[in-house]
């Protein structure tokens, strides 16, 4: 198989995978998902330091620099983010306990 | 390190990024989620750097550090209202970024075959819109920009003008090898037109799903950013990414009413502007209203009705976050829960500006989750309920849904207030919601209650009447 075809196969799986999984989150942390979705859009990182390492010409390089920046920016304000909203939802019982 | 070691790598990684989103359906566990999220994310940078050997070039670590630190610093600041533009900005950056990379590729390959040049366009462009759009967006959303639809004239044409350059430029770059860049920076920036063209015509109520349809967009972009790279990582990781972005945009679509082409369109009977005078309240109805609420108000007491009250449900809208009153409200839960009475609250799903977000805002005064009924759960009970509290919601009750055909909520799935025994509004005034359609409970004079203004004062007001 060529390597065209396993991309766009891997693609195809990781989407539906992914779409079936995503259902099962209940929409009380819909917000934190979308947010932690925003952090791993950031996985475009690995894509920038490979095209800025394989760039000779400084503008070029300039440019993979600023969009390490952006994909970084992503993906550790998306975690922290994320993180902080879930460690808000507490139950009931919880709520008993720390009292 | 071998490219075999590197795709048996990146399907450990992909697997431990799926298996967090599993976590992520139940709350206990959510957490432990996300942060598996963040580790895999934390080794697939390590891996790349290793796999590169590029742990000697300082633009790479410039790059890491300075975003390092101001993700730190954009996550310590921001508050949970204004998390719907955060999202909508970070959107941008990760637009930007695949619009980046996609360049690179395009620029640095020397000899490219079509599909590595053809989804290295299409990265370009899905990059640059993701990128106008968002900005737009969150400028709409932080009121930087009027939220309400802007349409050029000739919108239409001007949309598919932008779509028909960015085809011929992407046709053009495969077909002229010589003129590659030039036709690819038309690619960016038409790309960058059709964000924009799509974002600027979408109304304030709109907004979520936009942020939800731009979220699947940047993790699209990311994954034919891989494709052009051959990176399956970036590829599995970007498909999860868009697939739910795509999933949030249908169900905020179901619970709207809405069609995702009406939106882009501005179809659909939504009011255009600020200006409402085609669908406002009937003049009597409105001359009535001020009389029959004075009158009312004297007979009806809160405080009785709060008093007399058994099951409780809160209904929390949008008005409440404006005036930042979820504190008051739990306060408010807590004194009813004090008399011994049971108190739950219904969310609807479009409630807050982002799909979940008033789940957010309340866990975020300490509400309890299990408190928290989403409408399908809840709707069932209102019946048994004594006392319905509405606190800055309007679309979200109104009964027109269920009968007003021919209104831009007919159909929309609704919170069956007017099934309760009775019922306190809480709203800032007595017109309209956004969708600019009268609320009949506004009319009811035996079993609602109706108190305009902040909501924080009414809240006070409830309160008071509750000691």
């Amino acid at each position: 198989m060529s390597k065209e075809a396993i991309l766009v196969l891997v693609f195809i799986a990781a989407t539906l995978l992914g779409y079936r999984l995503i259902k099962h989150v209940p929409s009380l942390l819909h917000t934190p998902l979308m947010s932690g979705m925003n952090a791993l859009s950031g996985i475009t990182i690995l894509g920038l330091i490979t095209a800025t390492a394989g760039s000779l010409a400084f503008g070029s390089r300039l440019l993979g620099l600023l969009g390490i920046i952006c994909a970084m920016i992503n993906l550790v304000s998306g975690f922290l983010v994320t993180d902080r909203m879930l460690k808000m939802f507490k139950g009931s019982k919880d709520e008993e306990q720390a009292q | 390190m071998s490219n075999t070691l590197y795709y048996v790598l990146s399907a450990l990684l992909s697997m431990g990024v799926l298996l967090g989103i599993r976590w992520m359906s139940q709350v206990k566990t959510a957490v432990r989620g996300n942060r598996l999220s963040a580790l895999c994310m934390l080794a697939a940078v390590i891996i790349i750097l290793l796999k590169e050997k590029v742990l000697e070039d300082v633009f790479i670590w410039v790059g890491l550090t300075v975003g390092l630190m101001v993700g730190l610093a954009l996550a310590k600041a921001v508050q949970m209202i204004t998390i719907p533009q955060m999202v909508g900005l970070r959107n941008g950056l990760g637009g930007a970024a695949c619009a980046i990379v996609a360049w690179l590729t395009i620029k640095n390959a020397v000899e490219p075959n079509t599909f590595g040049l053809l989804t290295a366009e299409i990265a370009l462009c899905v990059g640059a819109l993701t990128f106008s759009g968002s900005l737009v967006v969150a400028g709409k959303l932080h009121r930087l920009l009027p939220q309400k639809p802007v349409r050029l004239a000739q919108h239409q044409w001007w949309t598919a003008l932008s779509f028909a350059l960015m085809l011929v430029s992407v046709l053009l770059s495969w077909l002229l090898p010589a003129a590659r860049l030039l036709f690819s920076l038309i690619t960016l920036l038409s790309g960058l037109a059709i964000g924009l063209l799509f974002a600027l015509p979408v109304g304030g109520a709109d907004l979520p799903i936009i942020v939800s349809l731009l979220n699947s967009a940047s993790g699209v972009a990311a994954a034919i950013a891989g494709m052009a790279m051959g990176n399956v990582l970036l590829v599995s990781v970007g498909g999860i990414v868009g697939a739910s972005g795509l999933l949030l945009t249908q169900i905020m679509c179901r619970a709207m009413n809405r069609k995702l082409s009406a939106i882009f369109l501005n179809k659909g009977g939504k009011p255009q502007g600020e200006a409402q005078p085609a669908v406002a309240a009937p003049e009597t109805s409105r001359e009535m209203q001020p009389l029959e609420q004075t009158s009312a108000a004297t007979v009806k007491d809160p405080a009785a009705w709060l008093e007399e009250a058994r099951e409780i449900v809160i209904i929390p809208g949008y008005g409440m976050a404006i005036s930042q009153a979820q504190a008051l409200v739990k306060t408010l839960k807590d004194a009813l829960e004090s008399k011994g009475k049971h108190v739950r609250f219904a969310i609807h799903p479009v409630a807050g500006r982002m799909p979940g977000h008033m789940n957010v805002l309340l866990a975020e005064v300490d509400i309890p989750y299990d408190k928290l009924f989403e409408m399908d759960e809840i709707n069932p009970d209102m019946d048994k309920t004594d006392l319905a509290i509405v606190i800055g919601a309007n679309d979200v009750i109104n009964p027109a849904a269920n009968s007003a055909q021919g209104t831009p909520i007919y159909g929309m799935p609704v919170l069956n207030v007017e099934n309760a025994k009775r019922v306190i509004i809480c709203n800032f005034d007595d017109k309209p919601g956004y969708s600019g359609v009268p609320n009949p409970l506004y009319q009811d004079t035996q079993q609602v209650l109706l108190m305009f203004g902040d909501a924080k004062e009414s809240l006070q007001t409830l309160l008071k009447a509750l000691k």
